[in-house]
């Protein structure tokens, strides 16, 4: 077909989490500008599969922008080059035909490659684990408006809670901070009546989470915020220190 | 004692940590910079030298300077141990050139512009403060009209037994007309010379470039480091750390050795 783009791919392959990994060299030929760039990979494998080779390995589940399975660093941007969008909902038509792309896992003490263009992001679900819940005894459907809100908090909390933990955050960060991460699920009950139980015991242990999985410092770079697909802001670390400070000074 | 160890041990505790040092720094900035304009007094430095006296012998000022040190030394290790982990959290790094566009130069490169300030600090330090304190700086005499409290000319070199002490005193000239002496160390000569080399002249103009970036990035990071931010005055934050500290403060700093270096030789 015409218009369609052939490109070379700049794959790192990597057999299992101990193994030395490396760039590979793939061609990804008649690629249509239309596809989603996952799709562009799954032409790749079928290709690589065809010739009795090992696919790439990469991370992807909702293909719709929402889940946070996607990962992948593509030509020096977590994500991809544009701006609040997840690799799943990028397509071909971002690139031109004959760029060489460069592809290449979250780079993170934290988040271990296991193979290929997939890391281990286990070390997000610790965190959410250790404080980012509310603690409710069910019972009979309660009455929807019972805690009144300001329309500014539930907006704040709601944009706080787009987060959908995939982990650019950290991919984009020169220290692999996982602050805004973090602060996204700190911000979210922090703004709410009901996160107002648990406040200081959340942003106490989800912070002590994240500092034991080892991931950097916040040198409020704000890359994360540049290249999170869900453009959450950087607004959001600063009301964690503040949380953070309260439950630590003040408790 | 054992919980304030346990919260500076944190990620967010070493950033408090950071900031406000950092901010107690800036402050010192300030102070120093505007002691330091009356380098550009017309007053064959006795502006200069009797400023050098008072914060050399002022009780409080000498409690801040130990401060300030400390200061100094606190903010550069724990910079250092920032940097460390902060590179011990990605081990493997990427392989394509990040994309310049998400982050400024500065906030990627405050351990590079420490460095470099840490560096210009321990000159600066060995330049002045440690002549001042430690080395043979000469009394010099000026002579005052006693009205008016102008210098009457440049001052004159005097011997030291090894037991003067800045000091005044009333005397009268070669007509017989009263006048008030003044004896203090000549700082400002050590000044005025030092700056006649043209790698120190560089050195300095380095240091305070590094400075400049250093601050632009580090003044408003403060801030969000310790949770204060919010739209209403985020860009006020923003312009001080541009303007005063990333653009005015270093400009006057850097004018002195500029100054000295031209207009003196």
């Amino acid at each position: 077909m015409s218009g369609n783009m052939n490109l070379t791919l700049k794959v790192w392959r990597q057999k299992s989490q101990n193994a030395q990994g490396a760039f590979e060299t793939y061609e990804a030929k008649n690629i249509s500008p239309d596809m989603s760039f996952l799709e562009m990979m799954d032409v790749v494998n079928e290709d690589l599969i065809k010739a009795g080779k090992e696919p790439i390995a990469f991370d992807h589940d909702c293909r719709e922008g929402i889940c946070g399975m996607c990962s992948m660093y593509i030509n020096g941007r977590a994500h991809g080059p544009l701006k609040g969008v997840t690799t799943c909902q990028l397509h071909m038509r971002s690139f031109s035909s004959g760029e060489t792309i460069t592809i290449e896992p979250w780079r993170a003490t934290a988040f271990p490659v296991l193979r290929d263009l997939v890391v281990d992001r286990t070390a997000f679900e610790r965190i959410q684990q250790a404080g980012g819940y509310v603690s409710v005894n069910t019972g009979s459907v309660p009455d929807a408006n019972a805690i009144p809100i300001s329309k500014e908090n539930a907006d704040e909390a709601f944009l706080s809670a787009a987060c959908i933990g995939c982990g650019a955050c950290v991919a984009a960060c020169k220290n692999s901070s996982a602050m805004l991460f973090v602060s996204a699920k700190v911000s979210q009950y922090a703004l709410l009546p009901q996160g107002n139980v648990e406040r200081k015991e959340r942003v106490l242990k989800m912070v002590s989470q994240m500092d034991q999985e080892g991931f950097g410092n916040c040198s409020n770079t704000e890359a994360c915020e540049a290249e999170c697909p869900k453009e959450i802001k950087v607004t959001n670390i600063a009301r964690m220190n503040r949380e953070f400070l309260r439950a630590k000074l003040f408790s | 004692m054992n919980s304030a160890f346990k919260f500076l041990d944190t990620s967010i505790g070493r950033k408090v940590l950071m900031s406000l040092t950092g901010l107690f720094l800036c402050t010192f900035l300030i102070v120093h910079v505007s002691g330091n304009m009356q380098l550009f007094k017309n007053d064959y430095g006795l502006a200069f030298n009797q400023y050098s006296v008072f914060m050399t012998t002022f009780t409080p000022i000498k409690v801040v300077s130990y401060l300030l040190y400390l200061t100094i030394i606190l903010h550069a290790i724990s910079g250092f141990r920032l940097t460390m982990q902060n590179r011990a959290a990605r081990k493997i790094g990427y392989g394509a050139a990040k994309d310049p566009r998400s982050s400024s130069w500065a906030s990627k490169n405050m351990g590079i512009l420490g460095t470099i300030i840490l560096l210009f600090l321990v000159t600066h330090m060995a330049n002045f403060w440690f002549k001042y304190k430690f080395g043979d700086v000469p009394y010099v005499q000026y002579m005052l009209d006693v009205n008016s409290g102008e210098v009457l000319g440049a001052p004159v070199g005097l011997t030291d037994s090894g037991h003067m002490k800045p000091h005044e005193i009333m005397a009268s000239d070669a007509n017989g007309q009263p006048v008030k002496l003044v004896i203090v160390r000549d700082l400002y000569n050590v000044v005025k010379m030092a700056f006649q080399e043209t790698w120190l002249v560089v050195l300095y103009l380095l240091g305070m470039i590094a400075l400049a970036y250093h601050l632009v990035h580090g003044f408003q990071s403060s801030f969000q480091s310790l949770g204060i931010r919010h739209p209403s005055y985020a860009s006020l934050i923003q312009g001080i750390g541009v303007w005063v500290f990333g653009i005015l403060i270093p400009l006057l700093f850097a004018a002195m050795p500029v100054y000295f270096y031209f207009m003196k030789s």
